[in-house]
């Protein structure tokens, strides 16, 4: 179980998050829903360990993991999919899939992996981390060293974005594959209301407060709706 | 052979084995150990230090190995080897030099490699310079690389220094004739107080002749390199000149671009980017479990690869 308590951080003297508290239980598919700029992002990598909060500390599983690094939280079972995935020069996908696994796996497993986000892994597999590969290339690579990491809480920030359709909807298929599993916590930033379907819970945020935590019964039909309470447009 | 120079044999070239067909092992500026065929020879220099490779025309998956290893301290030694390439000739050489140095003398070795493509010949160059030694003499390299390409020829060449060398100034000169291809790729790590010079001057002569050169290094502790790239475009012709470094503790990388169009259909480019890891890099792979310090060996590993 995860838990947030009373989690603030400004930038430039601007509140980005204020007093946020949620527990995440685990084995369930949460998404992480507001309009631009109400936080999503930032409270991810507040988990992830990405972003220090001002104050408020983050419970895993009863232990108090605020000040750990990044690299520690990632030991103890917390993966993070980047919004914009980063490239590398002279790493490979196999590279970074090896690194992900944390062992010596072998060049057919990482193959396995990278074909769960459906890439054509023997086209792949030695490619190196660079920008000769698109976007949505990136963006599956991506995904895949958080499958391949099998961490017991995945956040993924905005996979849709940068993607085509094609690649979209393939991702979708990969998040309704993982919900069904319901095997450790998964937290999506995301606006679309494809993987907004998927969800066990739905956080909306806005201005950087929680505004309504849901189910998709109870919460998509208002999120969708095209006015937002405040007057202006959701994206 | 002893132990150290197995050692620094198999540093610089780790494909090389005595059952090679074709090498000259070189050590304290003499060659100590050759071997040749029906296609590929190996002469002596007389009127100064060094070798004559012949390899004849129409030769087929050629593979000679040049290595030097120098052991002993306070020795220079400038050596001159001249590589004759056949017709339609198709070759790999593998060259490279090893300083073990645990005195206090300065070893020093300048190796002078001219390579003459005959037309249609291709040719990889594979080089790779280690030094190490625990004394307070430098261990200095200068490899000097002419390269003259006739008609039709291809070339490419891997030049690799990843460590322990404390002043190297490598100087690299091509000349290329008409539909000729030369594709440099340059991995340097310097540490402490070494230092580094590298300087490609390339004159394209001939029409639709081309060169890459991809330059790839790092900095560490308060090292300094130098990138200097002298490109002529004479005629018709593409050169594309990347120079990528990060810099890491005190670490100094200067890149001098210098590209020269002479016509009007000769397209040059040059590329240099210098900095520290990037930030986001190193945060990626913490994510995925390694620390701050495991991280920057993964991408300095990776990028030197």
């Amino acid at each position: 179980m995860l838990e947030l308590k009373n989690i603030n951080f400004k930038r430039n003297n601007k509140v980005i998050l204020n007093n946020i508290n949620l527990t995440l239980d685990d084995n369930k598919f949460y998404c992480i829903t507001g309009p631009n700029g109400s936080g999503k992002s930032t409270l991810a990598k507040i988990i992830i360990g990405l972003t220090i909060p001002d104050s408020g500390s983050i419970i895993y599983n009863g232990k108090d993991i605020t000040k750990l690094s990044i690299d520690e939280r990632a030991k103890l079972g917390i993966g993070f999919a980047f919004q914009t995935p980063v490239t590398f020069k002279g790493l490979t996908v196999y590279d970074l899939l090896k690194i992900a696994t944390g062992k010596a796996v072998e060049k057919k497993e990482a193959c396995n992996i990278l074909s769960k986000v459906g890439l054509c892994a023997k086209e792949y597999i030695d490619r190196e981390l660079n920008n000769s590969l698109s976007g949505g290339e990136l963006k599956r690579i991506e995904i895949a060293s958080v499958i391949a990491r099998n961490p017991n809480i995945s956040i993924f920030d905005e996979p849709e974005a940068g993607i085509d359709l094609w690649s979209f909807k393939y991702l979708t298929g990969i998040f309704k594959e993982i919900g069904m599993k319901k095997k450790g916590t998964t937290i999506v930033i995301s606006h679309q209301e494809r993987i907004l379907s998927i969800a066990d819970a739905i956080i909306l945020l806005e201005a950087g407060q929680i505004k309504e935590v849901g189910t998709k019964d109870t919460m998509l039909e208002s999120i969708l709706s095209p006015i937002c309470p405040k007057g202006g447009n959701h994206e | 052979m002893n132990n150290t120079d197995k050692e620094l044999l198999s540093e610089i070239s780790d494909t090389f084995n005595e059952n090679a067909e074709v090498y000259n092992i070189r050590k304290n500026g003499e060659s100590i150990k050759r071997k040749v065929n029906d296609y590929i020879s190996i002469v002596t220099k007389e009127d100064k230090s060094g070798i004559d490779i012949y390899v004849k025309e129409n030769t087929l998956f050629g593979i000679v190995h040049i290595p030097v290893i120098i052991t002993e301290s306070g020795l220079t030694d400038v050596v001159y080897n001249d590589f004759h390439i056949g017709k339609n000739a198709n070759v790999i050489i593998f060259a490279g030099c090893g300083i073990h140095n645990d005195k206090h003398k300065d070893s020093e070795h300048d190796g002078i490699h001219r390579f003459y493509l005959d037309e249609g010949a291709k040719v990889k160059y594979v080089e790779k310079h280690y030094g190490k030694g625990k004394g307070k003499g430098k261990k200095t390299l200068n490899p000097t690389t002419e390269i003259y390409m006739k008609d039709n020829t291809s070339m490419t060449m891997d030049s690799i220094q990843i460590k322990g060398v404390d002043d190297t100034i490598r100087i690299t000169k091509a000349y290329l004739d008409s539909n000729t291809t030369l594709e440099i790729s340059e991995k340097i790590l310097t540490t402490g107080k070494e230092t580094a010079k590298t300087e490609f001057i390339v004159e394209l002569n001939g029409e639709n002749s081309s060169v890459h050169v991809t330059s790839r290094s790092v900095a560490e502790g308060s090292s300094y390199q130098e990138f200097t790239s002298n490109i002529t475009g004479n005629t018709k012709c593409y050169a594309h000149i990347e120079c990528d470094a990060i810099i890491k503790d005190e670490g100094c990388v200067k890149a001098i671009p210098e590209i020269y169009a002479k016509n009007i259909d000769a397209n040059l480019i040059h590329e240099a980017a210098i900095g520290k890891i990037a930030g986001e890099q190193l945060k990626k792979l913490m994510t995925l479990g390694l620390n701050e310090h495991e991280a920057e060996e993964v991408i300095i590993k990776g990028f030197l690869k």
